[in-house]
């Protein structure tokens, strides 16, 4: 069933779908991307983020309201949750800092076992005024819930490019990505960048958690759903891009919602692996890598 | 020759230990990933059932002692704990997990080691395999048992075309496929037909689909996170008023948490169930205020009509059958459960050659009139009405859908 009208709806849905996949991207991509940190607990802590905005919604908080209260939170956590993995393993060597990955297992472990004992096992939802609303432009309807977590993505991602490229600490960042040993010669520790930058990323998650929860219910798994897209995303991108970031997100949503209306969604998931293997074989560096 | 007698006296007091040690029941469950809501529920009922058999002294005058390992609900590591549970833990009735998903894949173990196994609410697992010692706990048998009171409400309505929406798992293919069947035979034209894999993160494209393709019946098989944000979905973008039923086999709206989440989004929706107030058995009610007790202390399901009863009757149906026969010998249980009616909180069972019910008792019921953040609601008839079967029914189905959403 092909029209022009469901085409045009695909494409703004997966427009909607796609900057949320950039919100859920982007600590990663700072973690990740820039820091080259296996932190595949990143959509763990997404995890986490949703629930502590459902924690705070219960007491009438808005989402996104939440999601902003708890970013200095996060930042904290963030930020000893990297000096207990760069003490423990980056310190000893590249090897060590590979065998992190088991460090950031255990992490997805923790967190997704604490959250069955607090929480349960149940799906959790939240409620605010655009969620279950939707917002008719002629004959398409767009839920309400989608048009903000693309909103918040946007100024997310824009603020984290402007910070990246306009502060000293954000240039300082990317530059711990190019060249640790020169920033030392400059006097900057690097370790404290870094330890900062990983601060920013999982700050970042704690507002995406609670998009996460917007968009739709969430239990404490969840973040299995998440890790293959999370990494596409940052891969397609290019390590370290922001912007590619977005760009990427908005790609693999717009690729997935089309394939999805139109050519059969069991075929959506191969959406992000086939791009990314596309993207792998003419461009390794990804979209906006250098 | 004293030597022989101290030995064989030791063998004797060892083997007389050992009959008198707990009689061992295992399973996994998952309690944890998408069907973990429904089976930490059902897990109490089973341990309550445990509690209860004990407190009357046993069975065989010996405690039983139920060992439950987490699957999460991931039907890889099902074969693993099933055959550990036999090896290792040496337990001596075994009891399936939760969900048709995890179940199949020890389907072809216990086949092979000629055992009981007790089915827990899956689907046609047994269909192919074909063992005669499956017994299952749920309320229908084929695809038409769970599907007929969803088509024949259609049917009534005069609905002339159908759009499938089904998850792309065991469980809701199995249903789908049956489905798919009863349409054609129903003489329905299948406007939309889409399988969508389990990771899908938002429905408003599909069912955009649906609404344009302009469907009299839609009919959706879902897991329970995707059940939720299907409903959000529609409430969000609609299907049209083209649509006169639309739910059928979506697990998870009767699962209380989501019920409370989801509010007057759920009025409407025709949706299969195993029990809802109003309908009687015996001991179901005195059953259900104690688990409620249990439930709040336990932070699962508060209200549990949908599992926990059924999972109580799995402990029944073996008490029943072990105090009949004197015997844990897998044969002669499952001789004795296929040729008698065991009498259970819901209701007595009887069972087909293929270890399902002879007779199916699955609900179709609209939900009505039900209004956002309030638990209590769902203890009451009323909200949601029984369509089918007849000997349950409560009252009309009310159509087109947008109608019966007001």
């Amino acid at each position: 069933m092909f029209s022009l009208d469901l085409l045009r709806d695909a494409v703004v849905f997966g427009l909607l779908v796609g900057c949320f996949y950039a919100a859920v991207s982007i600590g990663l991509s700072v973690a990740f991307g820039l820091l080259d940190v296996p932190h595949i607990a990143h959509p763990a802590f997404l995890v986490l983020g949703s629930y502590c905005t459902y924690l705070l919604c219960q007491y009438g908080w808005d989402p996104i309201l939440a999601g902003i209260a708890l970013m200095p939170v996060f930042m904290l956590l963030g930020m000893a949750v990297y000096r207990f993995y760069y003490v423990t393993f980056e310190k000893r060597g590249t090897e060590a800092g590979v065998r992190g990955l088991a460090f950031f297992f255990g992490v997805v472990f923790i967190i997704e076992v604490g959250l069955v004992l607090v929480f349960g096992v149940d799906q959790r939802l939240v409620e605010a005024d655009y969620i279950g609303k939707s917002l008719t432009i002629g004959d398409m309807r767009l839920p309400l819930r989608l048009i903000v977590a693309f909103g918040v993505a946007l100024v997310l991602t824009v603020g984290l490019t402007l910070y990246l490229s306009k502060t000293f600490t954000g240039r300082a960042i990317k530059a711990v990505a190019q060249d640790e040993a020169a920033l030392r010669l400059m006097g900057a520790n690097p370790v404290r960048i870094k330890q900062w930058a990983f601060g920013i990323a999982t700050a970042v998650t704690a507002l995406a958690g609670a998009l996460l929860i917007i968009v739709g219910p969430v239990e404490p798994t969840m973040d299995r759903v998440y890790i293959g897209r999370t990494f596409c995303v940052v891969v397609l991108a290019g390590l370290g891009s922001m912007s590619g970031t977005l760009v990427a997100g908005l790609i693999l949503g717009v690729s997935e919602t089309i394939v999805l209306t139109l050519l059969g969604a069991s075929w959506a998931p191969a959406v992000s692996f086939g791009l990314l293997l596309v993207m792998l074989g003419i461009r390794p560096q990804g979209l906006f890598g250098r | 020759m004293r030597l022989l007698s101290f030995v064989a006296g030791l063998l004797f007091s060892a083997l007389a230990l050992a009959q008198s040690g707990p009689i061992k029941v295992g399973m996994s469950m998952p309690q944890t990933g998408p069907l973990g809501a429904g089976g930490q529920a059902a897990l109490l009922a089973l341990r309550m059932w445990v509690e209860d058999v004990n407190k009357r002294g046993g069975l065989l005058k010996r405690q039983v002692e139920l060992t439950a390992y987490d699957d999460q609900t991931n039907p890889a590591v099902t074969p693993a704990i099933y055959a550990k549970l036999l090896d290792v833990d040496k337990v001596d009735l075994l009891i399936a997990p939760y969900g048709t998903v995890p179940t199949a894949p020890i389907m072809p173990l216990v086949k092979q080691r000629g055992l009981l196994l007790m089915g827990n609410f899956s689907f046609q697992v047994n269909r192919t395999v074909k063992h005669d010692m499956w017994f299952n706990n749920s309320p229908w048998n084929d695809a038409s048992s769970w599907s007929d009171g969803f088509f024949q409400a259609g049917q009534k309505l005069g609905a002339k075309t159908i759009a499938f929406l089904a998850a792309d798992q065991e469980f809701a293919q199995n249903l789908a496929n049956g489905a798919r069947d009863l349409a054609q035979k129903a003489g329905l034209t299948t406007v939309y037909n889409q399988n969508y894999p389990p990771a899908t993160v938002d429905f408003s494209a599909m069912i955009r689909a649906v609404r344009a393709a302009k469907p009299d019946l839609v009919f959706v098989m879902s897991y329970p996170n995707d059940s939720v944000a299907i409903v959000r979905a529609v409430n969000e973008i609609g299907v049209g008023d083209s649509v006169k039923l639309f739910g059928g086999g979506m697990v998870g709206l009767q699962f209380t948490p989501n019920m409370v989440s989801l509010g007057k989004s759920l009025n409407g929706i025709v949706n299969y169930n195993s029990y809802v107030p109003g309908m009687k058995y015996p001991g179901i009610e005195d059953f259900l205020a104690r688990y409620a007790k249990r439930a709040a202390e336990a932070k699962v399901d508060p209200l549990g009509f949908y599992l926990p009863p059924f999972n109580y009757a799995i402990g029944q149906m073996l008490e029943q059958a072990i105090t009949a026969t004197k015997s844990l010998d897998h044969k002669v249980l499952a001789n004795y459960l296929r040729t008698n009616e065991m009498k259970t909180i819901v209701g007595p069972i009887r069972f087909r050659a293929d270890g399902e019910w002879a007779n199916a008792r699955v609900v179709q019921a609209q939900f009505r009139g039900v209004v956002d953040k309030n638990l209590d609601q769902f203890r009451q008839p009323g909200k949601q009405v029984v369509l089918y079967p007849d000997q349950y029914k409560t009252g009309d189905v009310i159509a087109p859908f947008e109608k019966a959403r007001k």
